[in-house]
């Protein structure tokens, strides 16, 4: 790692950043001490507050040695415990060994003849008494078992680590998930942050380059220029468009009987969920005239040859759109309808005597005041989903498309991560989209927040 | 009740006091009660009780609607059917071309609709499947695998870590809850590089695997769940926890059937998901890859294996939908706790 002016400059802001903590810090104790003794006057506030610290540092070392001497007590403690519990598992062995004998023979006897009531009694008694004896070796195995002495060394600490240990089943429930979701997405997070300042090539030793990345994707990287404003255009057309078409749709639906709104929620939803189905639509915007568009178009006189759609820049993007639209009515549509099913119909006739006239006023007086946390999840996958139009243009436009029509952000950083292998420079380009996600993100819940309100 | 009275009465009876009219008019109250289930609440069990309520709920909304014009219905019956054909016309057409002769997919002017449906493009199919250096079978092994281990799999943990973040507060809960409503707001593709690396570095890539284990912690999936397993009241919990159960004896003998919905959905979205995978850039051996991949390979063939890629498509299709039409209501019932503050 070269002695970077970046890496200074990044020093220096750390530093400058910690010493204000630090004299914020110091200027509030002064405050609260000036609160806490009104009366005195300045030099001897200051005396006091000397006076004071030493008193509490003092303290601090008595109790530091407290709990050293303690921790010792305890330990040694600890050990005589140990020593007799094992001592005491020892003896148990044998005697149930001992007891496992007598029982077994007891035991055969008892088979051989059944009918013998005094065998029986014996073969019931001994029975009992080895039990016993089997519970208390149980007992004992248990006090030196390895989660005693965790339960131990919880109860001789702060409030935090008796708690982690009385809600241990819920951590034993939880980790498998939470060490996954660190692993594929906590780290590759944090990866990509650190990696985006530095070059690799996957076979060398990264190496710090600071804001160089950065640097050279927004000022030479004319690609990337065309990718953010694809991107842009499709997400701020096909972002809010198919939120309001999922609600609008949902809305009208949510009118029908069941049996037909469960059909048209089918026929609604069905083309987010059946995946590759879109590849149906580079059949249909083919650029022979056998292609559906063309021939229609040619059909009724309207062109007199085939466009070239797939092919043509101007067109590209906004075919990519139209599909994108047709695939996003998506979690979010459902999750539409549901709120809407969940409204309280009370409501409806109580605002109907109120004086609510037609559908609009009641969507807007009733309606989405209650569907609000909907609308915000809502809100979340559809701009997260616009933000990552990928896949489609690929399929469709070809990758690299023609003059770059239908680049975006992601495939620019998938040409780099996967093709070209430059990860620092793919982890720039990733980690520039992940702060516009975020934003859009934190922004819109923001606004929406404030809608009802 | 109906049926109750009608069976007692024996058959000359009924001929006599019942005209055809009332026969009639029982038997559609008796559909219309067995339709609405009433049935009485003080002998079911706490878990029947808590599903009867929800469900009756559900049920007694439908009620006629108020304040609405003809003109509005009209209105909103066109914009419904010209919207939804849209949507379905893809659809309509891939079913159909799917069945198309090789003469009627490249005629002109196309048409929708079949006029001599023909299996051929599935003959062709399997003939490819014969030919190809890969077995087909094998991609539709492959996806198949794929699809089932990482759905099982992911309904399996994420409901387990979303029980105790729904019903209890531990130290770390809110954190890790938080972290995957963050993760919700970016797609997966930002950390494609850092998570091939951490592939490559645990030996992952090149097997199925690097697509199932990310699919196990999904992170709408948790959320979905969580969401909905906040409803769940805290009695039941607590009456099984003084029965001697331990957390998770209670997480999979309690709460695991009351949030059948619930799994449902998180199986329907998961299960899109990897079964339109095409292994990307974790998968590079051609035996390995799933059926996604050799559906774009077909499609790319371009005109000659027309009617081979829309059988594909077909079959590629109908799965998730089935599925999704098996499991609707049950879905729709989830996504109503979807909500985000």
């Amino acid at each position: 790692m070269k002695f970077s002016p970046t890496l200074y400059v990044l020093l220096m802001i750390l530093f400058a950043s910690a010493s204000f903590f630090i004299i914020t810090k110091i200027n509030q104790k002064k405050k609260q001490f000036a609160s806490k003794y009104p009366n005195l006057s300045r030099s001897e506030r200051l005396e006091r507050m000397k006076q004071e610290r030493l008193e509490f540092a003092q303290a601090k070392k008595e109790m530091r040695k407290a709990i050293k001497i303690k921790k010792q007590e305890w330990k040694e403690e600890d050990k005589r415990n140990d020593e007799i519990a094992r001592a005491n598992v020892l003896a148990l062995k044998a005697e149930v060994e001992e007891s496992k004998a007598v029982f077994e023979k007891v035991k055969a006897e008892y088979f051989a003849d059944k009918e013998n009531p005094e065998l029986e009694a014996l073969y019931l008694d001994t029975m009992k008494k080895h039990d016993r004896l089997c519970q208390k070796l149980r007992i004992e195995k248990d006090r030196i078992s390895l989660i005693r002495r965790i339960e131990r060394w919880s109860k001789r600490g702060g409030r935090l680590r008796r708690e982690l240990f009385i809600k241990r089943q819920y951590y034993y429930l939880v980790t498998p998930y939470a060490l996954l979701f660190v692993i594929f997405t906590v780290i590759p997070v944090a990866m990509s942050l650190i990696l985006s300042f530095t070059y690799f090539n996957l076979l060398e030793f990264p190496t710090w380059v600071g804001w160089e990345n950065y640097m050279r994707l927004f000022v030479d990287d004319k690609v990337f220029i065309i990718a953010i404003r694809n991107t842009l255009i499709l997400a701020i057309i096909t972002g809010p468009l198919s939120y309001l078409s999922a609600f609008v749709f949902a809305w009208l639906i949510n009118e029908l009987r069941p049996r037909l709104r469960a059909f048209m929620t089918l026929i609604f939803y069905a083309p987010s969920i059946s995946g590759n189905v879109y590849l149906v639509w580079k059949l249909i915007f083919s650029s022979d005239m056998y292609g559906y568009a063309n021939a229609f178009l040619l059909n009724y006189n309207f062109i007199d040859e085939p466009i070239l759609w797939l092919q043509n820049p101007k067109y590209i993007i906004w075919i990519i759109m139209l599909v994108q639209l047709w695939l996003s009515l998506g979690v979010s549509f459902l999750a539409f309808i549901a709120g809407l099913q969940s409204v309280n119909r009370e409501l409806y006739e109580a605002g109907a005597i109120d004086g609510i006239k037609n559908r609009w006023q009641e969507l807007w007086f009733i309606t989405l005041p209650q569907m609000k946390s909907q609308l915000m999840f809502g809100a979340v996958m559809q701009i997260t989903s616009s933000l990552a139009i990928a896949e489609v243009a690929t399929q469709l436009a070809g990758f690299p498309s023609i003059e770059y029509a239908g680049h975006t952000i992601i495939t620019h950083l998938m040409d780099y991560g996967s093709l070209r292998m430059e990860m620092g420079y793919a982890s720039s380009i990733a980690t520039i989209l992940f702060f516009m996600m975020i934003g859009a993100n934190l922004l819109v819940r923001k606004v929406l927040r404030r809608v009802g309100s | 009740m109906a049926r109750e009275k009608m069976r007692i009465d024996d058959d000359s009876l009924r001929e006599q006091i019942l005209s055809k009219a009332d026969i009639k008019r029982a038997r559609r109250q008796e559909k219309k009660l067995k339709k609405f289930g009433i049935r009485d609440e003080s002998k079911m069990g706490k878990v029947e009780r808590f599903f009867y309520l929800q469900q009756k709920k559900r049920r007694i909304k439908r009620k006629k609607r108020i304040s609405r014009s003809l003109g509005g219905d009209i209105a909103l019956f066109i914009v419904l059917a010209l919207f939804g054909s849209f949507s379905a016309y893809p659809l309509i057409y891939t079913i159909f071309a799917a069945f198309k002769p090789l003469n009627e997919l490249f005629i002109y002017p196309p048409r929708l609709f079949v006029q001599n449906p023909t299996l051929d493009n599935f003959t062709d199919l399997i003939m490819l499947m014969e030919e190809s250096w890969v077995p087909f079978s094998r991609y539709f092994f492959n996806t198949i695998f794929i699809t089932l281990a990482g759905t099982v799999g992911h309904v399996l943990i994420a409901s387990m870590a979303a029980y105790p973040l729904a019903k209890h507060k531990f130290p770390g809960s809110k954190l890790l809850f938080a972290l995957v409503v963050y993760s919700l707001m970016f797609a997966p593709q930002v950390t494609a590089t850092p998570s091939y690396i951490i592939f490559s570095t645990i030996g992952l890539i090149d097997s199925p695997w690097a697509i199932i284990i990310p699919a196990f912690s999904s992170s709408l999936g948790l959320y979905l769940m969580k969401q909905f397993m906040s409803d769940i009241p805290m009695e039941l919990i607590e009456s099984a926890k003084i029965d001697g159960a331990n957390e998770f004896q209670i997480y999979w003998r309690v709460v695991m059937p009351l949030v059948k919905p619930a799994w449902l959905t998180l199986i329907i979205l998961l299960f899109q998901r990897l079964w339109n995978n095409d292994g990307g850039t974790y998968i590079y051996s051609e035996q390995l890859k799933p059926l996604s991949y050799a559906l774009h390979q077909i499609v790319n063939a371009g005109v000659g294996r027309a009617g081979t890629a829309s059988a594909v498509i077909l079959i590629m299709m109908i799965v998730p939908i089935s599925v999704f039409i098996l499991s609707q209501t049950q879905i729709i019932e989830t996504m109503a706790h979807s909500g985000m503050k």
